[in-house]
């Protein structure tokens, strides 16, 4: 099974971070898909259903390294 | 302040400090330390962010980031003694940094607009009285009211009341339609007058406006070869480029032996400029813009495009088929010619008389044209037609085979089913009946042929009416009497025969297995059939084929664009790089700030091109068709 979820990203002003970020949050475990829309600054996020908080947790900390400005909103 | 107001703000601060230390340096010039300080200063302040970034990615490891390496280039530049030029640099990096984000805001909210269909709230009628709540909130079998200028939330039936109902938002038909008691009405649509009370009949995740909605936005995750390519490059480009600029700094003076301060500072000035092209953003920005912008264009006009990938393969394909009922025929029967013209209404009327008991597809055809004036007893003569008596006349009315048992003339006639009228024996003239082919399939297909795309029609239906409906629709080629199975081995061998990229066209019903072999499944008339949006890759909310040609204008358009910006970018960021490592770029007064213009320029004039994707205009010029 497998937790879908729609996350905001405000504040993505840069498309090549975008990419950056989709291809960092892949290689995180327990995440079997991402997709970040930067013209809809939204990221679809499949995470398996094991410690999905941790998961996201990990998810933020990317998101975080590579556009310090970019605020989720989950 | 908003942030792009901050960063003006800064920008112009740092740019009037600039200016007046140049001034200074040329007029008063002062101790070099004076100099220094100034433009120190202008570069902090245009720059101190890009500064910080740099220093916590540092920790991070992302040495490949945009600030880090504007970081280096720029204070390479103070190092060399370059004050002004890096200051100039760090102000023109910013002001490419502001105009991105500007324009991208800007194309974002365009996207937002063309959107802008999902209704909020809407009214439910709950014990009797009016409450208003968002849509999800609303299940099947409850009733809602819309009233003038509302938008329909949910998908239904109306119960009372009646209306003209504007579908252009869904359809991108823009003339409004009425609508009463017992039609369908689909979310997403504008009740222009009136008021109309709705049995809702599905839930809002699977309203029409809600799966459109979904559609669009998710269609660029499925990515084009064009963005896969961006992807993949800007993954190699940064560090090859980086890698470059470490080989251009160091290796000269090492290999030349030169090691004086002045040679030193002429190839790290050159590799400074391999540092300012560095970041891909121009192509990372623009190209997946450009496809969005397509996607979003195309939906506005009511045509649905799963993917960027479809998109570009509708641009690349070169046939076009077509299947023939309901595609580009309306697929009801219907009298399209009389013999003799001149007799038109009586010819009618006797067959009316003859047809009027009869429920089969011919007789409803004709009984639609003609009122019978008389009773009659009819017999049927099965497979031939029908014989009529009426109090004073005999009428005949069948197929040519009737006639001769009857000793009746007549002459032939082809175009469809063609029913031959007598009346006491005596030939009175003919009536065809065919498919009505759709008012703009004619101008669909010329359209087509003006867009360079081949033609070709798949049916079922005998040779003879598919040569007809060919020849009069200008198709190039048709296959006919083609079953299910046959129409996929033909597109297959069509795509091994041209090698190119095949569209097909169908109604989505009974052809799915079709759409899905070939490259770009394109689905008509979709409105509320889900099997159509299931199989498709681009689905065509409304009925009229010249939609396709719309369709296919929007990708080419697009795909256009899309090459534009990757060749132009590549092409400058490579000039650059052969500039400045040929020393062309220090030969010209401040060839440092035509290296970083030129990058950030490219950037947003790929940017602004991007955003004519979301544009289409009115119709393609349009073209005249000669009888």
């Amino acid at each position: 099974m497998m937790i879908k979820k729609v996350i905001a990203l405000e504040e993505l002003d840069c498309a090549n971070c975008a990419a950056k970020m989709e291809q960092n949050i892949r290689h995180i475990d327990g995440v079997l898909n991402c997709n970040v829309n930067f013209m809809l600054q939204r990221m679809t996020l499949e995470i398996s259903e094991e410690n999905p908080e941790e998961i996201i947790k990990q998810v933020k900390a990317v998101v975080h390294k590579i556009e310090p400005e970019c605020r989720l909103k989950i | 302040m908003s942030r792009n107001q901050k960063s003006l703000v800064r920008i112009c601060v740092a740019a009037a400090i600039s200016v007046t230390g140049i001034i200074i340096k040329y007029t008063i010039a002062p101790k070099e330390w004076i100099s220094w300080i100034i433009f120190a200063s202008a570069y902090i302040i245009a720059g101190y962010d890009v500064l910080w970034k740099a220093l916590t990615n540092i920790f991070h490891g992302e040495i490949f980031d945009e600030n880090f390496l504007m970081t280096i280039a720029t204070i390479g530049a103070f190092v060399i003694g370059e004050y002004a030029d890096a200051a100039a640099v760090m102000i023109l990096y910013q002001t490419g940094e502001l105009f991105q984000r500007y324009a991208v805001g800007k194309s974002r909210k365009s996207i937002a607009d063309l959107m802008k269909i999902r209704p909020e709230e809407a009214t439910v009628i709950r014990d009797g009285v009016e409450n208003i709540v968002h849509p999800s909130e609303i299940g099947p079998g409850e009733t809602i009211i819309v009233k003038a200028g509302e938008r329909v939330p949910l998908d239904g039936k109306i119960v009372r009341g009646e209306c003209n109902i504007d579908s252009s938002a869904i359809t991108g038909e823009s003339l409004p339609r009425h609508i009463k008691e017992q039609d369908e009405v689909i979310s997403g649509c504008i009740n222009l007058d009136g008021v109309i009370y709705v049995s809702v009949t599905g839930t809002y995740d699977n309203s029409t406006v809600a799966k459109i909605l979904d559609l669009v936005e998710n269609a660029t995750a499925q990515k084009a070869p064009a963005e896969n390519f961006i992807t993949k490059f800007s993954r190699y480009y940064t560090p090859i480029v980086v890698a470059l600029a470490v080989i251009v700094g160091v290796l000269p003076p090492i290999i030349s032996g030169n090691m004086s301060w002045e040679y030193w500072s002429i190839w790290v000035r050159r590799a400074m400029m391999f540092l300012f092209v560095s970041c891909p953003c121009a192509l990372v920005i623009s190209v997946p813009l450009g496809f969005f912008g397509g996607i979003a264009a195309a939906s506005k006009r009511g045509i649905l495009v799963k993917g960027s990938n479809y998109l570009e393969m509708l641009a690349k394909a070169k046939t076009v088929a077509f299947d023939k009922t309901g595609t580009l025929t309306k697929g009801n029967f219907a009298v399209t010619k009389v013999y003799p013209e001149e007799r038109r209404r009586e010819i009618l009327s006797l067959a009316a008389i003859a047809e009027q008991y009869s429920n089969h597809p011919i007789a409803l055809s004709i009984c639609k044209e003609s009122v019978p004036v008389q009773e009659a007893a009819v017999s049927e003569i099965a497979g031939k037609g029908l014989v009529a008596k009426t109090s004073e006349d005999t009428i005949l009315c069948g197929n040519k085979q009737l006639m001769t048992e009857n000793g009746v003339d007549c002459p032939d006639a082809t175009g469809g089913t063609v029913v031959y009228v007598a009346k006491n024996n005596e030939f009175e003239g003919y009536i065809v009946i065919a498919d009505e082919l759709k008012s703009d399939s004619r101008q669909a297909i010329a359209e087509l042929h003006g867009l360079g795309c081949k033609t070709v029609m798949l049916t079922g239906d005998n040779a003879t009416t598919a040569n007809q409906v060919a020849e009069q629709l200008n198709i190039d080629t048709f296959y006919a009497d083609l079953l299910p199975q046959d129409k996929v081995e033909k597109l297959q061998q069509l795509k091994r025969d041209s090698g190119e990229k095949v569209a097909f066209v169908g109604d989505g019903i009974n052809d799915a297995p079709v759409l899905a072999t070939s490259d770009v499944g394109i689905a008509m008339g979709a409105m509320g059939s889900d099997a159509a949006i299931e199989t498709a890759d681009v689905v065509l909310m409304q009925d009229n084929p010249t939609a396709i040609a719309t369709a296919k204008q929007i990708a080419k358009k697009t795909l256009t664009i899309v090459n534009e910006n990757i060749i132009v970018s590549i092409l400058i960021k490579i000039a650059v790089l052969i500039l400045s490592v040929v020393g062309l770029l220090d030969m010209i007064p401040f060839g440092m700030l035509v290296a970083i213009l030129a990058d950030v320029g490219v950037c947003v004039l790929a940017i602004l091109n991007s955003m004519r994707a979301m544009y289409v205009r009115k119709r393609i010029g349009k073209i005249k068709l000669s009888d």
